[in-house]
């Protein structure tokens, strides 16, 4: 696809320059606080069901705890974003797939119980059936907990993230890989022995890869719904992102001979990943507070979005 | 899920929300060719609804024309547009529009316009709602029960118009109700009620259209070629709004999203790439467990 101007500025139209959508209330830190926590909590439910099968003991211990904590401090998070934080429990009133926040309050709600029984059976040492099983299922909770953001964004009117839903879920996809690889690397700083964590560094230079692709793909967006990645604040925070992750998982790359370069790849990692969601908003609400990204999105000369189409 | 629940023309938008049996829809038609920015609806919306004040200071001018409201918002349910517009030399010859305020030199034309919420048929903050809080009325409208919404926010950017917002002294959402307890009480809203010029005319949708098909056509023979429906037609991207408008000029310039389109059309596209994402995550971490386990 070709880029090319969408509305020639001369006719760019509107009243008195006001927005023609409403600048989104979602706040900082609570909205990417959550989006980071969530991502972690279900990576590495994954990663805990992972290293349990493989026989990574301190791996799976550190992951199952980590997920639980990481489930409800998001949740907190999440609640303390509502106007009416006390109505919480409203969330669960109805089962709505037309409401990408009815399908995540019911994701979380089961991963945080699945994700704490399994934390719970590591700990405790208690019916470690149970607690397997539950992990087995978290791990399946964990990945639709990470993914499903992307269509909060994208389900909205706002330009910047109903049109780049594809990047942005794939953002979200690759940041959890990269949160819960970094989260292995932080204890791998730490822990005696680390020969349970060679998966963490390789999760995480995985997760550096599709994360910065899926970064790259939105700065370089053609159009001018794009715009909002690659201009302004939310631009060059999304820019930072970039380069926290890329050199984190550089770093991640001697983390098996070295715990410092493990710790500071962990940083880094979990730095790039707090930007991304941060640029994510930031850009929405550029994009929602002038006219002229609205108007471009819907005038007739416009090519169609190839973000529309199905996946392959 | 039958057709056109997410997207298209619906002909019975109470009834696929459940309604077995339930009165015709009903919706505004918002005429601004004979709007002559009295602002009546405005006060009497306040009035009837008991409307706070705006956030900020209400004393505050904001130097666009005589609009001192703004846009709509949490506590303004409708708004009067004042767009001062020069009008070329020769351009704007409709007898019909001419008799609305213009300048001695005739180089400046005034337009007026009330918006409202749109009653979308295809209403993305009703979609997008994860506590059942906005709801289909027996009427075709839509609603934000106060007593179940959580603030959530979540409407506030799915709206194509910017409608809805949050009061943040109050945490939950607002928006017009087309005075849903007048309308249960058979009355007319008060906006409605309150306007000096039937510029805000209120009714069973389809008379409405059909009203405002043959005032458009008199504008056209009157020579003012601009004027257009917005909103009308129930193949448009929002299948139609239960409120409607006939504009003088590009809905933009009233503040108006050209061509809207509920976000919701393109969700279960987006539900597929969630799933293509999951998969890639659980497939990078098998990746990574995939080798022999380190020994060294």
């Amino acid at each position: 696809m070709s880029e090319q101007p969408q509305v020639p500025p001369a006719e760019f139209q509107s009243y008195y320059g006001k927005p023609i959508l409403k600048v989104s209330r979602w706040r900082e830190p609570h909205l990417p606080a959550y989006l980071f926590l969530g991502e972690l909590s279900g990576a590495l439910a994954v990663v805990g069901a992972a290293a349990d099968a493989t026989g990574r003991r301190s791996l799976a211990r550190v992951a199952r705890v980590t997920a639980a904590l990481g489930a409800y401090a998001g949740g907190a998070f999440l609640t303390a974003e509502l106007g009416r934080p006390e109505r919480f429990l409203n969330m669960l009133r109805v089962a709505k797939p037309t409401s990408p926040m009815s399908m995540g309050s019911w994701i979380l709600a089961s991963h945080s119980g699945l994700a704490s029984a399994a934390a719970a059976s590591e700990v405790t040492g208690l019916l470690p059936g149970l607690g397997a099983l539950a992990g087995a299922g978290s791990a399946v909770t964990g990945p639709l907990l990470a993914a499903y953001p992307g269509v909060l964004f994208g389900n909205t009117a706002v330009p910047a993230w109903h049109e780049a839903h594809r990047e942005i879920t794939m953002l979200f996809a690759g940041g959890a890989m990269t949160a819960a690889g970094a989260a292995g690397l932080a204890a791998s700083a730490v822990s005696p022995d680390r020969r349970d964590f060679d998966a963490a560094w390789k999760l995480a230079m995985i997760g550096a890869a599709v994360e910065s692709a899926a970064g790259y793909g939105l700065e370089t967006r053609p159009g001018k719904s794009g715009e909002p990645y690659r201009t302004g604040n939310s631009g060059r925070v999304l820019a930072a992102a970039r380069y926290l992750t890329l050199s984190g998982g550089v770093a991640a790359l001697a983390a098996r001979r070295s715990r410092t370069a493990a710790a500071v790849s962990a940083a880094l990692l979990t730095g790039g990943g707090i930007c991304a969601k941060v640029a994510v908003l930031r850009a929405g609400k550029a994009s929602a507070a002038d006219p002229a990204y609205v108007v471009a999105s819907q005038r007739p000369a416009e090519e169609p979005d190839p973000a529309m189409a199905a996946p392959a | 899920m039958t057709a056109n629940r997410l997207y298209g023309p619906l002909a019975d938008v109470s009834g696929d929300a459940g309604y077995a049996e339930h009165p015709q829809r009903v919706g505004f038609f918002t005429d601004t060719s004979v709007c002559i920015g009295c602002k009546a609806c405005e006060v009497a919306c306040k009035e009837w609804n008991a409307l706070p004040e705006p956030d900020g200071d209400v004393l505050t001018l904001t130097g666009m024309s005589y609009d001192n409201t703004g846009a709509l918002g949490s506590n303004s349910w409708r708004h009067v547009a004042f767009i001062e517009q020069p009008v070329p030399a020769n351009g704007h010859a409709g007898e019909l529009i001419t008799q609305q305020p213009v300048d001695a030199d005739g180089a400046t034309r005034w337009l007026m316009a009330s918006d409202v919420c749109k009653h979308c048929t295809h209403a993305a903050c009703l979609d997008v709602c994860p506590t059942g809080a906005l709801v289909r009325t027996e009427f075709g409208t839509v609603i934000v029960q106060p007593d179940v919404c959580n603030g959530c926010a979540y409407c506030v950017s799915a709206c194509p118009f910017g409608v809805i917002d949050r009061r943040e002294d109050d945490g939950r959402a607002w928006k017009c109700t087309m005075c849903y307890d007048r309308l249960r009480g058979g009355l007319e809203p008060a906006c409605a009620k309150a306007c000096p010029t039937d510029s805000i005319q209120f009714g069973p949708l389809d008379e409405l259209r059909a009203v405002a098909q043959s005032r458009l056509e008199e504008l056209h023979a009157g020579g003012e070629t601009q004027a257009r429906l917005y909103l009308d037609d129930p193949d448009d991207g929002i299948g139609g709004g239960g409120a409607f408008f006939l504009l003088l000029d590009e809905p933009e310039v009233y503040g108006l999203p050209p061509d809207p389109v509920v976000t919701t059309r393109d969700l279960p596209r987006m539900w597929q790439w969630a799933g293509a994402a999951a998969v890639v995550l659980a497939a990078g971490v098998a990746v990574a467990f995939s080798g022999r386990r380190d020994t060294a």
